[in-house]
């Protein structure tokens, strides 16, 4: 039904080069690939919606149909009705001014009647018929993403793309869309290629997987054969680096380096520069993909592999993290704290501590006021009520504080946020940047800028750069390196993987643990992935909607639910 | 409707305090309003005093004021001093022409500008997005005056094909007399609106539904009108009734070019022969014009956005 051969997207340089992908009726098929594999592009291509400037040669056949140089008139007629698109961000992707109603009708084929719409919208699993009636705005964003899926199906197509459907909403969402999916899939017989970044998800809902790197495919096969034995050191790299749900891994190990540009690695196996296995065939030509068994392609020389990097959960080990010391005073101590923002209960008395050297997760999806909570301890938000103390000191209120006892609490606590590409200054260097941040340390405390890149891994060279010159995780650890400048007794990690790529992501965790364990910093770690709160938090504290429901060691709390919601959670992800 | 009235509310309260504003203005502004009243005749001392008696001339400002504020509420803004007819008439007199020239106007400027600015945007660094910027700054730099004197030229006296002078009397004549000063006042305000929504649309291009839209094979008609125009609509609102509302109040020299009399004009005889009462009334009037058109946006927005709808439900 889908058939590309040799896809490649051009623009003022090669970002995707060379895709090979077919994908049958009835059949879903994985597109996995980290930021910047341009798996996103490859589906833009698929459906001839790519940014302007780009252009896609080779061939991309829809159901016979010729896509690649077709004309818009001939595209209009083959989107909607034999291809759709599904985009990843469901609060962007609807017309904000329609109804839920209107965008299904706009693509219904034939005449739109009342009964239809509330038709097509069952079968995406919304039963109240009044939802045809609300625009995006009033709706949640499982609610839109089954909106917008309802939407892409309207015309009937005989393929689905779905890009990054779910990684836009909380984990129990994420669920119940996926399930959707393949739920409409099989009811339909439809085909559906699914791009991801998230292996998990790949390898549970498609029957088969391409892992794709720097433009292009390195790997394809069924997804539990590949998950198993994987065949490609990138596949491995991978699957290594995915920190567990289940249980907690000594090491957490990452692959070195990073993806380099499609165009620069034309030649040469992409994978190269990072790979342990590198032997000169890899470098002499561009090593194709190969058939190696039933179903299976690899773009690897090597006949062995995926026995190169073992997936490292065997070497598990249950005994990291340790709890802090749970006597003496807590170093934070937050009692009964209350927020409300108009209607909106952000907190309704939440108490919590984190001991001195402790790392405590908090896990929540949107809206569960977490961050309202990192928000109100960092003194960026004053409570309704309640109390919160840090080392003894009462911070309740920021404003009520002297300015010694203020700049005090400033050297207590620090915080890292979730985006670095946001949360860093881009017009200052990273050295200006960590000078500025260990210029308010204690003056016998001064930590140098070199010292400062030593402790979270980098080149003591990068203090000239900007943040733009640094990938995603190296400015993760900048932004790290940044709140520790002044020793803080407390770290608040808003998220702080969340938009890092698996490989990174891993790097940057185990950095954090490293900090936890060797600078005897307490963490209070936010996070909605479960797997991420194995491997970093002693013990872990579950919020909904503004209230504690659950707290104990990490290991009680995922092992042995308690609560209904913790239960949801934690089947979310198995 | 609470939210309405709200804004209704605040409309005349805006009024109050703009009229007071010119009440006062135009009554400490220098010049002695009796010898106007007192016209070629000799003025004498007793005259003075009877002429000042007569319009109440040396009562206080503030009772001044509310006798005047009194009237007119009723409609009543006194005589012009100069012709000796009702305010009110004499505007009346001038009002159809200009609100014709501005209706004509916008709607040119409107039908010109939105596809022009939208087109621009959707083909962003093309030939024909440059074309249309560029002919946009051009039309900006031409002074309505400039332009009215170059179609007046070209159209009515080389070709002949329009009226050189006047207003017209029935329908169709109004239209083709109208049609050069509107075209004139539309070709700078037509490359406001162009730039405007050009702005507007430029974010559109790269926004989510617009390429989920298309992915999904939304109909063109839809994609344009439903999609992009709509999206847009509410910055351009903005920018196309706040020129009605100069239309309206003040195509002055456009008017002045072709001979029309309208409210522009009156404007600016009524302050050479220092007419206080009419000045007042057509201050007053700009002003009910701009508070009136900027809460027809508002509603505007109500009706275009349900975000902002709901929003002032809530509220």
């Amino acid at each position: 039904m889908l058939e590309t051969r040799g896809l490649r997207v051009v623009g003022d340089r090669v970002l995707v080069d060379g895709v090979d992908l077919t994908v049958a009726a009835g059949e879903t098929v994985g597109l996995v690939g980290e930021s910047g594999s341009g798996k996103s592009l490859t589906a833009r291509a698929l459906v001839g919606l790519l940014p302007r400037g780009l252009r896609a040669e080779g061939s991309v056949e829809v159901g016979g149909t010729q896509v690649v140089g077709a004309s818009e008139r001939l595209l209009r007629g083959v989107r909607g009705r034999r291809i759709s698109l599904l985009m990843q961000d469901p609060f962007t992707m609807l017309n904000p001014l329609s109804t839920a109603g209107a965008h299904i009708a706009e693509t219904l084929p034939g005449r739109t009647s009342r009964q239809e719409i509330a038709r097509r919208l069952a079968e995406v699993g919304i039963d109240d018929p009044a939802v045809a009636g609300r625009h995006p705005f009033q709706l949640s964003g499982g609610m839109r993403q089954r909106v917008a899926l309802a939407a892409a199906l309207a015309g009937d197509p005989e393929l689905l793309i779905a890009d990054e459907p779910t990684t836009a909403l909380d984990a129990t969402t994420q669920h119940e869309i996926l399930a959707l999916l393949r739920r409409v899939q099989e009811a339909r017989g439809m085909g559906v290629l699914l791009i991801t970044h998230d292996l998990r998800v790949a390898f549970a809902v498609c029957d088969r997987v391409a892992v794709m790197y720097a433009g292009r495919v390195v790997e394809q096969g069924p997804g539990a054969e590949l998950a198993a034995a994987p065949a490609h050191p990138y596949t491995s790299g991978l699957l290594g680096a995915l920190p567990s749900v289940e249980r907690a891994m000594e090491r957490l190990v990452g692959i070195p380096g990073s993806v380099p540009r499609a165009d620069e690695v034309a030649g040469v196996c992409a994978f190269a520069t990072r790979c342990d296995l590198v032997a000169a065939a890899c470098t002499e030509a561009r090593p194709p993909l190969r058939p190696i068994g039933r179903d299976r392609l690899t773009a690897c020389v090597h006949d062995a592999a995926g026995t190169a990097r073992p997936p490292l959960a065997e070497t598990a080990s249950l005994t990291v993290p340790t709890a802090g010391p749970a006597d003496g005073e807590p170093l934070l101590h937050v009692e009964g704290l209350r927020k409300r923002y108009g209607a909106h209960t952000a907190l309704g008395g939440v108490s919590l501590h984190v001991n001195p050297g402790e790392t405590v997760g908090l896990v929540g999806e949107s809206g569960s006021g977490k961050t309202t909570l990192a928000r109100s301890v960092l003194g960026l938000v004053t409570p309704d009520g309640g109390r919160i103390r840090l080392a003894g000191l009462d911070i309740t209120d920021r404003a009520a504080l002297d300015p010694r006892e203020r700049a005090r609490v400033h050297r207590l606590v620090q915080c890292v946020f979730q985006d670095p590409s946001t949360s860093l200054n881009p017009a200052m260097t990273v050295g200006a940047a960590l000078a500025e941040a260990s210029a308010r340390a204690a003056p016998g405390d001064r930590i140098g800028v070199a010292e400062l890149l030593e402790l979270v891994g980098l080149p003591a060279a990068y203090a000239a750069r900007r943040p733009k010159a640094l990938s995603g995780g190296q400015r993760q650890r900048v932004a790290i390196a940044r709140a520790l400048a002044v020793r803080p007794a407390l770290l608040i990690c808003d998220e702080p993987v969340a938009s890092l790529d698996v490989s990174v992501q891993a790097h940057v965790l185990e950095l954090l643990r490293g900090i936890g364990r060797d600078l005897g910093t307490g963490m209070l770690f936010i996070t909605h992935d479960l797997a991420v709160v194995r491997q970093i938090a002693a013990r872990t504290v579950v919020l909904l909607k503004g209230a504690v429901v659950e707290e104990g060691t990490t290991s009680t709390v995922l092992d042995a639910p308690a609560h209904d919601y913790t239960r949801r959670l934690v089947s979310a992800v198995r | 409707m609470a939210f309405v009235a709200r804004r209704l509310a605040a409309a005349l309260l805006l009024l109050g305090v703009l009229s007071v504003l010119t009440y006062a203005l135009l009554a400490l502004a220098p010049g002695d309003p009796e010898q106007v009243l007192l016209g070629p005749r000799p003025s004498t001392a007793e005259s003075r005093a009877a002429v000042r008696a007569q319009y109440h001339l040396d009562d206080p400002l503030p009772v001044r004021y509310a006798a005047w504020l009194g009237d007119a509420v009723r409609g009543d803004f006194g005589a012009s001093l100069y012709s000796r007819e009702s305010v009110t008439s004499v505007i009346a007199d001038r009002l159809p022409v200009t609100a014709g020239l501005a209706g004509y106007a916008i709607v040119l400027t409107l039908a010109v500008g939105l596809p022009a600015g939208l087109v621009a945007a959707m083909r962003r660094g093309s030939p024909l997005d440059r074309g249309i910027t560029l002919s946009a700054l051009v039309a900006l730099a031409i002074p309505p005056f400039a332009m009215s004197i170059l179609l007046l030229y070209g159209f009515a006296v080389t070709l002949g094909w329009f009226p050189v002078f006047g207003a017209g009397e029935t329908f169709a004549e109004r239209v083709t007399h109208l049609t050069l000063p509107a075209i004139a006042l539309a070709t700078g305000q037509a490359a406001v609106v162009v730039r405007q929504m050009r702005a507007a649309a430029l974010d559109l291009a790269g926004q989510d539904y617009m390429t989920f839209a298309r992915a999904r094979g939304v109909g063109r008609a839809r994609y344009w009108f439903g999609y992009a125009l709509r999206n847009t609509a509410l910055p351009v609102l903005t920018v196309g009734g706040l020129l009605l509302a100069a239309n309206l109040t003040g195509a002055l020299f456009v008017e002045r070019a072709f001979g029309l009399h309208g409210v522009g004009e009156l404007l600016v005889s009524a302050v050479g022969q220092k007419d206080l009462p009419v000045v007042q009334a057509l201050v007053l009037m700009g002003g009910a014009v701009v508070v009136a058109v900027n809460l027809l946006i508002d509603l505007a927005y109500l009706a275009v956005d349900p975000r902002v709808r709901h929003g002032a439900v809530a509220a």
